[in-house]
């Protein structure tokens, strides 16, 4: 079954400040550690994207707007 | 986009496609965002202008994609003031620091509230003063440590921390005083109804609208930002209530500062 949500993140937006990873409800976020972005910067992926339910609780709490997000029409 | 689903999230049109200079989880971006959305939401860019203040939100200006002037420090009551005069018909609003707000601009703060002037104060709540490197601000907490107060801060020296969102309910020019944060999905939700419901006030002249939020400085804190937010709710919010404290449509009245500091 795909997934509720989906979620786009922008690389060079994000500051890899976590608030995303750790409001997700169903924690399909994390930061790459193995990569960072043109600022040296951690930045959050979807990392389990069948997890997620499309709450919008990462978008709304991202204080650089770096993510935008998708739920599934019924 | 993916297909068979829809967009229900994403950055406002107007907010400037900049990248903020605020440190990574600071909730000024938060902030910005927010006004911004609901300014997007009523359809009121070309109606709205702003007062970015002195203190690390001086470049508000560059971010959000409204008319805005940039004040002297602690100044930006004042000027609000008068371009709403001069613009009655306009959203204005100011955004300011606790720095900027309530130690060099306390003056103008209380006065333009208590002549009931019909714009919107933003008030950031960090406890401390960010830009200038993490010294003692008036609403640093007691015990909090600071560069200038590295024992913590002791009010028997320095008083207690002002709680602006309780004094200026108790003026008359004030119609709404609110204490938000944005420290949670759900809060930041709410914070964003308040704002909305602050600018349909500032419409109905109805005099003026104080929104304080408890917010962060993770890097004067010294702590992460998700450190921070915990710690909004857990050493804030008991010396800073959220809440309403005044609201002239819903004949709301309560302020908590003298039981708090009767203890
Ligand atoms: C007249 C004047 N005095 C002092 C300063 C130095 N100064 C710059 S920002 C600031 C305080 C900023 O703190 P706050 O308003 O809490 O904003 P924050 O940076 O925490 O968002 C001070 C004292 C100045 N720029 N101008
Ligand atoms: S909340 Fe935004 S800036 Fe912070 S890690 Fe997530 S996407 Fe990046
Ligand atoms: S110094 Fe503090 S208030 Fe200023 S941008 Fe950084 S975290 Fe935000």
């Amino acid at each position: 079954m795909a997934a509720k949500g989906f979620v786009e993140i922008s690389v060079e937006g994000c500051k890899g400040c976590g608030l995303c990873v750790h409001y997700c409800p169903v924690k399909c976020l994390d930061l790459n550690m193995a990569d960072t972005n043109s600022y040296g910067l951690h930045y959050a992926f979807l990392k389990e994207p069948d997890k997620c339910i499309g709450c919008a609780n990462c978008g709304v709490i991202c204080p650089d707007a770096a993510i935008t997000v998708y739920r599934k029409k019924n | 986009m993916k297909e068979g689903y829809e967009l229900i999230y994403q950055k406002p049109s107007t907010l400037l496609p900049r990248r903020m200079h605020y440190c990574p989880g600071c909730l000024h971006s938060t902030l910005h965002k927010l006004i911004m959305e609901v300014v997007e939401e009523m359809g009121i860019k070309e109606k709205t202008i702003g007062v970015s203040p002195v203190g690390c939100s001086v470049f508000a200006y560059d971010y959000m994609d409204v008319d805005m002037q940039q004040a002297a420090h602690g100044r930006a009551a004042a000027l609000a003031t008068a371009i709403k005069r001069m613009h009655p018909d306009k959203y204005v609003f100011s955004y300011q620091g606790d720095g900027d707000l309530a130690a060099i601009g306390t003056a103008e703060t209380i006065h333009a509230c208590n002549r009931g002037e019909n714009f919107t104060f933003f008030f950031v709540n960090n406890g401390i003063y960010g830009m200038t490197g993490g010294q003692m601000a008036p609403t640093t907490l007691e015990g909090q440590k600071t560069s200038t107060s590295p024992y913590g801060r002791d009010p028997k020296k320095v008083g207690q921390p002002l709680k602006m969102a309780e004094m200026v309910s108790q003026l008359a020019g004030v119609a709404y005083s609110e204490r938000l944060s944005l420290n949670t999905p759900g809060n930041v939700r709410k914070g964003k109804k308040a704002i909305r419901k602050a600018f349909e006030m500032q419409q109905q002249g109805l005099g003026t609208t104080f929104l304080e939020f408890a917010s962060n400085c993770p890097s004067g804190w010294k702590c992460s930002p998700v450190e921070s937010l915990g710690w909004i709710e857990k050493q804030m919010s008991p010396y800073f209530p959220l809440g309403v404290f005044k609201d002239v449509t819903t004949g709301v009245e309560k302020c908590s500062c003298a039981d708090k500091q009767a203890k």
